[in-house]
């Protein structure tokens, strides 16, 4: 045997057309449901739904960021910093929910658009526009807080958590229409069709014409509006709002897309995966919590999901 | 090595000009504004710094030369600060250090498989691993704090030479070595060779795979000597330690003009950057600009210093 047939193995087995995530949470639910009897009741699985909410709707506007082969390290922050944003306008200068809300979403794009600006027009790697966004809003926010929780929201906030719709929690309603729109502007938009080619071959595309500088820019803007979104689901759900509240969702989050089978090279994947993704990972985080292994050990053992799934993925892809 | 020796000029001259220009302006900047500033124990102050921002970028600068990145060093210079406290703090220094450097070896090695043997871009592999050291430091403190450290071992962070602090020292000599194997050996040679053309280097012979291991490995252990300084300087340790510290170690790099392209820059710049990051925090510091500011001005610095590199990669080419 040498070292290389482990690779070989997995290059020559073929899988059928299912992202990694389908699998994980297969077995996940296995086993935590055999560990502890409590994991499959309704008022746990509604529980993993709700907590899955802010990550799935990040995770979803990370997928876009993938695809065109890039990367937001800043999501999870620029998240805190809106939803401190918005808490501080609600409290401090009793601005109405829609102002508030319209403000955190104008945070968000603010920031996304700073970010394809330098990755578009610049031509600067993503990770370190994003790491440098990371910094500066995490920054922004410890200092509009003072380091402090914003607290005695409106109780009109928490609508966004406790409220329902025929039936259906606010949280998950706000997942499906984001999916929805996503999916929309991915498969029946021009849109959609360039976010696929700019991963799969940028060059070429510029060359037909398109604007690709203005599209990337759209992307990481898109992703970061969804993260002004997902924090006013996650300041409902606390609340408060906390200034560093977010920070490694953003992870997760990469997690997420990883495992739901979106690649970093050439725009393959979809937002489907990443729906699978999350739950995978929302499942895994929900079961060690029921096992009781605390929240520093997940962060290491989510870590190692990722690294795992990324070798998995980078071994099976080449020749 | 013709190659290196022709592209040099063009690079040193900007870099070494812009960079003096930058640290003239700040030093003048903070005199004029505070009397407090050029005062003998204020500069040791600022070298101090500088020299504990540059163990932490040194490594990395190694890797960005090859063309990759390594976003673990502060989670493995907090994990390795963590396990080598433990037994530091029992008097068991010479375990302690062994232990640390261990960690950072392993961390490295782990890294440096995933980006060379497996094929991970190196940005995904070292963010992953940013998170797996994390958890496990917080694991491995549980919350606690350590404090408390032997004077013997207290001097490494805090001690004064011939009235310079050891700190320095440590950077000074490291500067030499680093300078030493990047431009007078083979190894150092074939960093640049990788990352100015990765294939190429692989196609002329060199074990350019073998290479990267190391380069990552080197990069962990600096991290955890590094943590190692950082801790015998507060004297203490938690799993906190090393969280800021990745953005700083970015922006000493960047700001040194290594360029994250790969195949340029050195170590001389890195020494250069942190030195202007510690005039940075240090002029903040007497401003009176308030600690919670520093993270944006370290993110502000380094998109600014890659959109100044980005920018100078292109006229170039």
């Amino acid at each position: 045997m040498t070292t290389a047939a482990p690779a070989a193995v997995l290059r020559s087995w073929r899988m059928p057309d299912v992202p990694g995530a389908a699998y994980l949470v297969v077995i996940l639910v296995g086993v935590f449901a055999t560990a502890n009897a409590d994991f499959l009741s309704a008022r746990n699985l509604g529980n993993v739904a709700l907590q899955a909410a802010a990550l799935t709707i990040l995770s979803l506007g990370m997928t876009l960021v993938i695809l065109t082969e890039g990367i937001d390290l800043s999501l999870g922050a620029v998240l805190g910093l809106c939803g401190v944003v918005a808490a501080i306008l609600l409290v401090s200068y009793g601005a109405s929910l829609p102002a508030a809300m319209a403000a955190a979403m104008l945070v968000g794009v603010t920031a996304g658009m700073c970010n394809g600006v330098l990755v578009a027009y610049a031509g600067m790697p993503p990770f370190i526009v994003t790491l440098g966004m990371y910094g500066m809003a995490q920054s922004l926010a410890m200092v509009l807080t003072s380091g402090n929780s914003v607290t005695g929201l409106p109780p009109a906030v928490r609508w966004f958590n406790e409220g329902s719709w025929i039936g259906t929690p606010v949280p998950i309603l706000a997942v499906l229409a984001v999916f929805g729109a996503t999916w929309l502007l991915l498969h029946r938009t021009r849109f959609g069709r360039y976010i696929f080619a700019i991963g799969g071959n940028r060059h070429a595309l510029e060359l037909a014409g398109v604007r690709v500088r203005v599209w990337l820019v759209a992307v990481y803007a898109y992703a970061a509006l969804l993260a002004a979104l997902a924090s006013l689901i996650m300041t409902a759900r606390m609340n408060a709002a906390h200034p560093t509240i977010a920070i490694g969702l953003e992870f997760d989050a990469i997690a997420a897309v990883i495992l739901g089978g979106t690649s970093f090279e050439k725009g393959r994947g979809g937002i489907g995966g990443t729906l699978l993704g999350a739950i995978a990972i929302a499942v895994l985080r929900n079961g060690l919590n029921l096992i009781g292994l605390s929240t520093e050990w997940q962060v290491a053992v989510v870590g190692l999901v990722i690294v795992t799934a990324v070798a998995l993925d980078a071994l099976r892809g080449r020749v | 090595m013709i190659a290196s020796v022709q592209r040099l000029p063009a690079d040193v001259l900007f870099v070494v000009f812009t960079r003096t220009a930058f640290v003239a302006a700040l030093v003048a900047l903070l005199a004029l504004a505070t009397p407090h500033f050029l005062t003998v124990d204020n500069i040791v102050i600022v070298l101090r710094q500088a020299a504990l921002q540059f163990l932490i970028a040194a490594g990395l600068t190694l890797v960005v030369i090859t063309g990759g990145i390594d976003l673990s060093v502060g989670a493995v210079l907090g994990l390795a600060a963590c396990v080598a406290a433990t037994f530091i703090a029992n008097g068991a220094v010479g375990l302690g250090i062994a232990a640390a450097l261990a960690v950072g070896l392993a961390c490295g090695v782990v890294n440096g498989a995933l980006v060379a043997y497996v094929g991970i871009p190196s940005f995904i592999a070292t963010y992953g691993m940013l998170w797996v050291a994390h958890g496990l430091g917080y694991v491995f403190m549980n919350g606690e704090v350590i404090h408390g450290f032997p004077a013997g071992f207290r001097f490494v962070g805090a001690g004064f030479v011939a009235g310079m602090p050891v700190p320095v020292l440590v950077a000074a000599g490291l500067i030499v070595a680093l300078h030493v194997v990047l431009h007078l050996t083979r190894f150092g040679r074939a960093l640049y060779a990788i990352g100015g053309n990765a294939v190429a280097a692989r196609l002329t012979g060199m074990p350019t795979r073998r290479h990267l291991v190391t380069v990552y490995a080197l990069s962990g252990m600096l991290a955890a000597v590094a943590g190692l300084v950082v801790i015998a300087r507060v004297n203490a340790a938690d799993s906190g330690t090393g969280e800021e510290l990745l953005l700083t170690a970015i922006a000493a790099v960047c700001l040194g003009g290594t360029s994250l392209f790969g195949g340029a820059g050195g170590i001389a710049g890195t020494a250069i950057g942190s030195l202007i990051l510690a005039l940075v925090v240090n002029g903040m510091n007497m401003l009176g600009i308030a600690t919670l500011w520093q993270a944006f001005a370290m993110g502000a610095i380094v998109i600014l210093a890659v959109l100044a590199d980005v920018s100078f990669h292109r006229r170039r080419t």
